[in-house]
C-alpha cells in the first residue's frame, strides 16, 4: 500500500517513541542503568525544581508577548503588502528574507546587534538620546531582547498566509460594504477580520506551539543566562536529556509540555467557536 | 485563487502615501541587520572597534571570508551538509508524493483515521519523541553517522509535505488516472509517469522547503554528530563561535556563508515558495 512508508515511520519514529517516552518518564535512566521510580520525576519537577518553574514562566512570558505581537505585525505587514503600490514584489521579498536566515546565523547576527558597546541597537538608542541597555547581560532585558528578535521574522510564512487569505477575500464583499456606506475601518472590522479569522486561528495555534519550542537562539546567544532569565523550556529539556543524561526526567518534561500544549490548543479550539467565522456557514 | 491585481483601492492619495512610507521605513529597518552584518564581515578588526556603524568599510577586507573558511574545515562542513540535504530532499520529494498518492486516490479501511493522525503529528512537539528516537539510533549503533538525519525523510518525508502534496493531487482530475489504467498501467506506473510529472510545481515547493529546512537544521546534528569531520555548517558555525568568537569580522563572514545558499535558492524559486506556504495555510480553513 502506498501509505505504508508513512505508517512504518509513524509507528517506529512517532507512536512507539511516544509510548516509550511516557514509560521512560516513570523511570530514572542515564543510558546505563534504569530504575522504576513511579511519579517521582513529575513530583520533583512540580514541587522541587525551581528551574522547571523558571523555564516554564520564561517560556510563557515569551509566548505572551511574541505570539500576539508577531501576529499583529504579520497582519499589518500583509495589509500593507496587499495595497496597490509600486514595487510590492520587491517589498515582499525584503520582508521575507529574515525568515530565511538559518537559526544559528540569525542568533550570531543578533548577538552582535545586541552587543552593549558596539551593537547597532544601542548606537541607535544613543542617537535617539536614550540610555544604553545591556540587552543580553541584564536579566531584565534578555527576554525582551528575544521577543524583539522574534519580530524580525514577521514577514515570513505567517505573513504570506495572511496575504493569501486577504487575496482570497472576494471583492464583492467590499463593494457591498461600500454601497452601504462603510468606512475603511468598518470594512476592516466587519469584512476583513471575520473572513480572515480562520487564517488567524491557524497562525495562532502554530505560533503558540512554535513559541514553546524556542531553542537554538537561546542555546547560541545566552546559553540560558543571565541568571537563567532566558532558560526556555526546550533548552532546559535538552540539557537534562543530552548534557546531564537525565533521560527519565527529560521525558517527564516532554510529557508535561505535551499535555500543556494539548490543553492550550483545546482551549483555543473551544474559544474559536466564538470568534472564528467560516465562510459558507451561517453566521 | 490568487489574482495578482486584487488589492484594496485607496480612499485618498494620503493613504497611498502612508502605505508607501510605512513600507519604506519597514524595509529599511528589516534590511539593516543584513547590511550591517555584511559590512562587519568586510571590515578589519581595528575598524570595527573604531567605527562600528560605518556602512561601507574603508578598505574591503575580503580575506575575512577566506580566513573564516579555512580557520575551520568549512569545505568539509559544506560537503557534509550538502550530502545530508540533497539526500533528504530526494527522499522527501519521492516518499511524500508516494504517500500522498495513497491518501488522495485510494479508499481503504482506516484511511481517514490515518490522515487525521498524520495531521495531528504536525502539532506534536518534537521533544516527546526525541529521546526514544535517540535511543533507537543508539541501539543500532548509528550515533555519529548521518543515518539518523536522513532516514526519516524516506519514510513519508513529514506530515506537512504529505499534506501539501495530497491537496495538490486532489486537484488533478481522476480521469487521467483512469485513462492510464485503461492503457494497462499499474498503480505504481500511474504514480510515476502520470502524477509525478503533473505535480512538479508542488514537488518543487516541497523540495525547496526540505532543502532549506535541512540546511538550517541545528538540533538534529547537535544531538547525533560528535566528530568534527562529520559536522554540518550550522554546527561548524557554533564551533566557530566557541573557538574564534572574538574575531567578529570572521564570525560574520562565516554566518554569511551559512545564509547565502538559502537566499540564493529563494531568489530562484520565489514563486514556488510563496505559493506553497499560502497553499498550506489556506487549506487550514
Amino acid at each position: 500500500m502506498f501509505v505504508a512508508p508513512w505508517l512504518f515511520g509513524f509507528l517506529v519514529f512517532t507512536a512507539g517513541p511516544m509510548v516509550t517516552s511516557l514509560w521512560l518518564s516513570f523511570h530514572k535512566y542515564d543510558l546505563h542503568s534504569m530504575e522504576f521510580v513511579g511519579a517521582e520525576n513529575y513530583r520533583r519537577l512540580l514541587y522541587n525544581d525551581p528551574l522547571f518553574w523558571k523555564s516554564l514562566t520564561n517560556t510563557i512570558k515569551y509566548a505572551i508577548f511574541s505570539v500576539p505581537l508577531g501576529i499583529i505585525g504579520s497582519l499589518a505587514l500583509a495589509l500593507l503588502l496587499n495595497q496597490k503600490v509600486r514595487g510590492i514584489p520587491v517589498f515582499r521579498t525584503l520582508f521575507y528574507l529574515p525568515s530565511l536566515v538559518p537559526a544559528v546565523a540569525s542568533a550570531l547576527l543578533w548577538q552582535w546587534i545586541f552587543n552593549t558597546d558596539n551593537g547597532i541597537l544601542n548606537i541607535g538608542l544613543s542617537w535617539l538620546g536614550l540610555p544604553e541597555v545591556q540587552w543580553l547581560q541584564d536579566e531584565n532585558w534578555a527576554l525582551p531582547a528575544f521577543v524583539l528578535m522574534s519580530l524580525w521574522g514577521i514577514g515570513g510564512g505567517r505573513m504570506v498566509i495572511f496575504l493569501a487569505g486577504l487575496q482570497g477575500i472576494s471583492d464583492t464583499y467590499y463593494e457591498a460594504a461600500r454601497m452601504d456606506g462603510a468606512s475603511s475601518w468598518q470594512q476592516f472590522r466587519q469584512v476583513t477580520l471575520p473572513l480572515l479569522s480562520p487564517v488567524m486561528f491557524f497562525n495562532l495555534i502554530l505560533g503558540l506551539i512554535g513559541a514553546f519550542q524556542v531553542f537554538t537562539s537561546a542555546y547560541i546567544m545566552t546559553g540560558g543566562g543571565p541568571n537563567n532569565s532566558t532558560l526556555f523550556y526546550a533548552l532546559y529539556l535538552f540539557r537534562n536529556a543530552f548534557e546531564y543524561f537525565k533521560l527519565g526526567k527529560a521525558s517527564a518534561l516532554a510529557w508535561l509540555l505535551f499535555l500543556l500544549l494539548i490543553t492550550l490548543t483545546a482551549i483555543q479550539f473551544r474559544m474559536s467557536k466564538k470568534w472564528v467565522f467560516y465562510e459558507g456557514e451561517k453566521a | 485563487m490568487r489574482r495578482e491585481a486584487s488589492g484594496s483601492r485607496f480612499a485618498s492619495p494620503w493613504s497611498k502615501a502612508f502605505v508607501l512610507v510605512a513600507l519604506l521605513v519597514g524595509a529599511v529597518l528589516f534590511t539593516i541587520p543584513f547590511i550591517w552584518t555584511l559590512s562587519t564581515a568586510l571590515k578589519t578588526p581595528e575598524e570595527i572597534a573604531q567605527d562600528p556603524t560605518r556602512l561601507i568599510p574603508k578598505d574591503f577586507a575580503w580575506d575575512n571570508f577566506y580566513k573564516a573558511w579555512t580557520a575551520l574545515p568549512f569545505s568539509r562542513f559544506v560537503a557534509n551538509t550538502l550530502f545530508i540535504t540533497v539526500l533528504n530532499t530526494i527522499g522527501t520529494v519521492f516518499s511524500a508524493s508516494f504517500v500522498a498518492y495513497g491518501f488522495s486516490r485510494f479508499r481503504f479501511k482506516g484511511r481517514n483515521t490515518c490522515f487525521y493522525l498524520m495531521l495531528a503529528t504536525m502539532m506534536l512537539p518534537g521533544q516527546v519523541t526525541m529521546i526514544p528516537v535517540f535511543m533507537i539510533w543508539r541501539q543500532l549503533g548509528a550515533i555519529d553517522t548521518f543515518y539518523p538525519l536522513i532516514v526519516g525523510s524516506f519514510l513519508g518525508g513529514g506530515a506537512f509535505n504529505i499534506f501539501l502534496l495530497r491537496q495538490f493531487l486532489l486537484t488533478i482530475p481522476r480521469e487521467l488516472d483512469e485513462a492510464a489504467m485503461l492503457d494497462g498501467a499499474s498503480y505504481l506506473r500511474i504514480w510515476w509517469s502520470v502524477l509525478l510529472p503533473l505535480s512538479s510545481p508542488a514537488l518543487a515547493t516541497v523540495a525547496i522547503f526540505s532543502f532549506i529546512g535541512n540546511w538550517d537544521n541545528f538540533e538534529g546534528p547537535l544531538i547525533y554528530l560528535n566528530s568534527p569531520e562529520k559536522y554540518t555548517v550550522s554546527i561548524g558555525l557554533r564551533m566557530f563561535q566557541d573557538t574564534f568568537g572574538t574575531n567578529l569580522e570572521q564570525l560574520m563572514a562565516a554566518s554569511i556563508i551559512h545564509i547565502l545558499p538559502t537566499v540564493v535558492i529563494f531568489f530562484f524559486a520565489q514563486r514556488y515558495f510563496l505559493k506553497g506556504i499560502a497553499l498550506s495555510g489556506l487549506s487550514g480553513r
